[in-house]
């Protein structure tokens, strides 16, 4: 000031000057940055609290408990169990290789256990869940969890299995559950939203069609986690809800009767009711324990099932593909009586065998039977006279009553993804599939259910219920559905049927095909005349409780377990004029080329209630081989009728 | 010239108590209890390593501070060159000999402390310039050895921190410098010119950019490019300030911090964790705090007589502005993530030694406005 004199007051003046700009400028930035806070914590505030609650929350969704699966009479015939799981997510883990060791020691595993477990962590993605163990043992879990801290990044996991305690007696009918494939996630949505690591699904059979309502609905967790993912406490827990039960119309008794009797064997037994349809026994030999599956079946096991040349992997009782044999004369002999073809007396000398257009055609009895009628043709099954009512029938008219019957279509509508539908030929179908005329031969080889025709086992158990029960429609299913319709609703809508179908026989015209794709349920009737069916039975009861009836051996005299049935003996080969001189014995055949054993039964005779089929594959003669079979199964199965009406009865009530 | 500076040795321990600015002090006292807390917090509600150390510093320094206040002016003013040299000596020891950290060698040890130099530089400079331009005549001021003179003192230092390397600071010490360089009387045009020069320039700095500097460069243009990568910071961070709302999630509430999504909260980002917790009317406080902190460091600058002083507290309180706005700016996601730590709240003893020097010049100041410098 006193010696800086005006070039100081301009210095100070500038400095001052400059000092204003600034002092403006830092209000415009401060200014700047409260309007900048102001956006973020006032207009974006909850754009930016959804993300801090993203950031903090995880939700942890526990695999959702499967609903179980229960016979007739309530056993639990699928159930869960509680299996510890030991999962790694290998994305998260920051030194994989040292946990991979620390967990080979603590579990002990072995060194094929341990290098498979690296190959599946090389297959999926590093995000994906490794399942190191799908169970451990108690010991292990509590291992793992006392080592947990060293453990980063392994999850020990309580989780559920699926279980089958009556084993081998219910794969071919559940079917069975694994890891929820890709496929699966994208076919099914309901697997889709509910997928967590290691979640099983049905894979085949019942446990496949009734996915979305036995798969219940995911626990959830949630937690609050830190930037590293680790848990710091739980800050809720949503329960979700098992999967709803399904219970079968199947009696376990029953079944594991069926499993016994095909032991050893390769075949197949349905047990059917001729009224409400209710499957009671379906079962297919040989099979295999599906708990195998539950952690993972051993390549030596799975080795086993595929490769056996009985093939257990095949539900037989309805995608099993089989000539019918005698079982279809029942169907023939009342289509023939239905188209006035032959009346019951028309009489034919069979003399053992036939010529025709210069073939032979044979009788299963070289000696003949002489002179029959229709009754004994049935009795007897003799092939001859079905040879000539065949004839005269001819394939078309036997295809629509077969067809009427139940041939040549799936039993149920959409149960089984694996169910075939068999095939009975009529001269269209051979034009169109084949492109070839039909010739007269193959009309008489069809009449004893040889040739092109082909049917399922549980096909034929619904054609001997729907003829058992007096020719009426009926509508098989397995499970227990609660709107089904009463035995007596069912009695009584048929004997309207008949009623109605008397009056206008037009119905009778109406297709198969028409019949099984009508939404309603009407128990038609499905013959012209009753009494045609009436000796159609009759005739099935002289084979089986009169002498020289086909399975005569097999009776019951008892009038409670007296009934009705066919035997059936469906050749697998043209037999060579050379084999038919040597009459070799069924054991001195090879086995790939023995006859199927074919037995379809109905019982009690005085009031039909169930009808059955039983299939011995490559076993021999029906009357040998499969009668005595069903003979057991008929013992039983009206041994347990008491217990199973005292059952519906408890259910009409709960309806 | 000599009665005046007789006179104003006259100042008693008492009258230089009096003339002390309670309302610069009530500003510091305010952030330092803040800081306190958030340090507190950031050790997760727990008087913690940070929280102590934090703690102790902040009461030494503010000690020191007001010790140093009664410092006469004039100290200041003959030992400025001496206090440049010596941060510049400290500097190349600690580019020769200094203390590796996170790639950065940037602390030296005095064995009682770990000194980091670059953050004295930032006052130094500021002193130096003041001490420099104090006897310069307005003509003078833009005579080209001056101009050499005031580059070479700004460029050495700015350089050697570059090395280190620490953007950050290093921007952050040219700020402020050139602040002061044009509140002395430099003629606008040559910031100008030399503005001009350095976009020119650019593309070749930023191709001499250190790999990890240019990426934060790019993920400041746009975080999502990196979003776990080096975008991570400033997502989270303002995620952390959005959710906070108007009020805040509360004292120890704060998730973003709590839960350790937020990186450098300690430091850096203590800003992040005070506004998730306070909200917006706990961070406008906040500022409002600073702004009078500021205020009155220029207030008390246009009150000196002396240049030097006015000088001083002119670019000293520019200078924590531009550290304030920086450091908010950046975390607030309007600047790319530099480290520049907020004066008083971060954590980081060289920080804090540094600002509470910077204040103890400016109380001088005010004690002694009356005092001419020659």
């Amino acid at each position: 000031m006193f010696d800086g004199g005006d070039s100081n007051v301009r210095k100070f003046n500038t400095v001052n000057r400059r000092v204003f700009i600034l002092k403006i400028a830092k209000g415009i930035i401060f200014t700047g940055i409260v309007a900048r806070l102001f956006s973020l914590q006032i207009t974006e505030n909850k754009k930016y609290l959804t993300l801090s609650d993203k950031n903090r929350l995880r939700e942890w969704r526990l695999p959702p408990v499967r609903g179980e699966f229960e016979d007739y009479f309530g056993n639990v015939v699928a159930g869960n169990t509680k299996v510890y799981q030991l999962h790694v997510v290998p994305e998260q883990v920051e030194d994989f290789k040292y946990l991979m060791v620390r967990l080979k020691n603590i579990l002990s595993l072995s060194d094929k256990q341990f290098s498979k477990i690296v190959k599946k962590k090389k297959q999926q993605k590093p995000w994906e869940t490794l399942i190191i163990s799908e169970s451990l043992t108690w010991d292990q879990f509590s291992k793992v969890n006392f080592y947990l801290h060293e453990l980063s990044g392994a999850k020990p996991v309580l989780s559920v299995a699926r279980s089958y305690p009556y084993k081998a007696n219910y794969t071919h009918v559940l079917g069975y559950v694994a890891q929820a494939s890709e496929s699966d996630l994208l076919e099914n949505e309901e697997i889709k939203n509910k997928h967590v690591p290691g979640l099983r699904v049905g894979k085949t059979g019942l446990e496949k069609t009734f996915e979305n309502s036995l798969i219940g609905t995911n626990s959830v967790k949630r937690y609050e986690v830190n930037a590293f993912g680790k848990r710091i406490n739980q800050v809720d827990f949503k329960e979700g809800e098992k999967g709803q039960k399904v219970k079968l119309t199947i009696d376990t008794e029953i079944q594991k009767l069926c499993n016994e009797l095909l032991a050893e064997k390769s075949g197949s037994i349905s047990v059917m009711d001729i009224f409400t349809g209710e499957i009671v026994a379906m079962h297919s030999s040989p099979s295999f324990d599906p708990n195998l599956f539950m952690y993972g079946i051993s390549y030596k096991d799975w080795d086993l099932i595929r490769k056996n040349p009985l093939k257990p992997l095949i539900n037989k009782t309805i995608s099993g593909l089989y000539s019918p044999g005698s079982t279809i004369k029942p169907i023939v002999a009342l289509s023939a009586l239905e188209n006035d073809v032959i009346s019951t007396k028309f009489k034919v000398n069979c003399t053992g065998k036939m010529e025709m257009y210069g073939q032979t055609y044979h009788c299963w009895k070289k000696k003949g039977h002489g002179i029959v009628d229709l009754r004994d043709a049935i009795k007897q099954s003799c092939d001859t006279y079905f040879y000539e009512m065949s004839r005269r029938l001819g394939v078309d008219r036997l295809n629509i009553t077969a067809k009427r019957f139940g041939l040549g279509n799936t039993v149920f509508k959409n149960l089984y993804t694996e169910e075939k539908k068999g095939l009975v030929p009529s001269t269209k179908w051979k034009k169109n599939a084949l492109g070839k005329g039909w010739v007269l031969g193959e009309t008489l080889i069809t009449g004893i259910g040889q040739g092109y025709i082909q049917t399922t086992p549980l096909q034929l158990c619904l054609m001997t219920a729907q003829l058992a029960n007096g020719g009426f429609k009926i509508f098989p299913r397995i499970t227990v559905d609660k709107n089904q319709e009463s035995l007596e609703k069912i009695k009584y809508k048929m004997k309207e049927s008949l009623k109605i179908t008397n009056e206008n026989s037009s119905s009778l015209i109406r297709s198969a095909e028409e019949i099984f794709y009508k939404g309603e349920k009407e128990y038609n009737k499905l013959f012209r005349n009753q009494e045609n069916i009436k000796f159609v039975l009759e005739a099935m009861s002289a084979s089986t409780n009169e002498v020289r009836g086909t399975s005569y051996r097999s009776r019951i005299d008892d009038p409670k377990y007296k009934f009705a049935g066919k035997t059936g003996t469906a050749q697998v080969k043209k037999i060579t004029k050379l084999q038919r001189e040597l009459d070799l014995d069924t054991a001195q055949i090879p086995y790939e080329e023995r006859d199927h054993a074919w037995y379809v039964a109905f019982g009690p005779y005085k009031d039909p209630r169930y009808a059955l089929c039983v299939l011995v594959e490559h076993g021999g003669s029906g009357s040998a081989t499969a009668a005595p079979l069903a003979k057991k199964l008929m013992k039983k199965i009206i041994d347990r009728h008491e217990e199973r009406e005292k059952i519906r009865k408890n259910n009409l009530v709960d309806i | 010239m000599f009665e005046q500076s007789s006179y104003s040795e006259q100042y008693t321990f008492f009258q230089k108590l009096r003339s002390f600015d309670f309302v610069l002090i009530f500003c510091v006292l305010c952030l330092g209890i803040i800081s306190n807390f958030s340090m507190y917090s950031t050790d997760g509600g727990e008087f913690l390593y940070h929280s102590k150390s934090h703690f102790i510093r902040f009461v030494t320094f503010f000690s020191m501070m007001i010790f140093l206040s009664f410092f006469n002016l004039r100290f200041w003013h003959s030992t400025a060159y001496l206090f440049y040299t010596i941060t510049l000596g400290f500097l190349i020891w600690a580019s020769m000999y200094g203390v590796t950290a996170s790639g950065s060698q940037r602390w030296i040890n005095l064995y009682f402390i770990n000194l980091q130099p670059s953050e004295l530089m930032k006052i130094a400079i500021i002193v130096c310039f003041a001490r420099y331009f104090h006897r310069e005549q307005m003509s003078n001021i833009n005579s080209f050895k001056n101009i050499i003179l005031s580059m070479a003192i700004l460029l050495l230092p700015i350089l050697l921190v570059v090395s280190q390397p620490d953007l950050g600071t290093s921007i952050l010490i040219a700020i402020s410098g050139v602040i002061v360089l044009w509140l002395a009387g430099f003629n606008i045009k040559y910031f100008i010119y030399s503005g001009l020069t350095l976009i020119i320039s650019l593309p070749f700095v930023i191709s001499m950019l250190k790999p990890y500097q240019k990426q934060r460069v790019l993920t400041f243009f746009n975080p999502d490019r990196d979003p776990l990568g080096a975008g991570y910071q400033i997502i989270q961070s303002k995620i952390a300030v959005g959710s906070g709302g108007l009020t805040g999630k509360g004292f120890l509430k704060g998730t973003q911090s709590y839960l350790e999504f937020l990186p450098e909260k300690h430091t850096d980002f203590i800003f992040t964790l005070f506004s998730e917790e306070h909200g917006f009317i706990g961070s406008v406080i906040l500022l409002i705090l600073y702004g009078i902190l500021i205020f009155r460091i220029l207030n008390i600058g246009s009150h000196s007589r002396s240049f030097f002083g006015k000088l001083f507290c002119y670019g000293f309180g520019s200078a924590i502005f531009v550290y304030v706005a920086v450091n908010m700016s950046m975390v607030l996601g309007l600047l790319p993530i530099v480290g520049s730590p907020l004066p008083i709240m971060s954590y980081g003893g060289s920080s804090m030694l540094a600002t509470m020097i910077g204040l103890s010049i400016v109380m001088s100041t005010k004690i002694h406005s009356k005092q001419i410098i020659h």
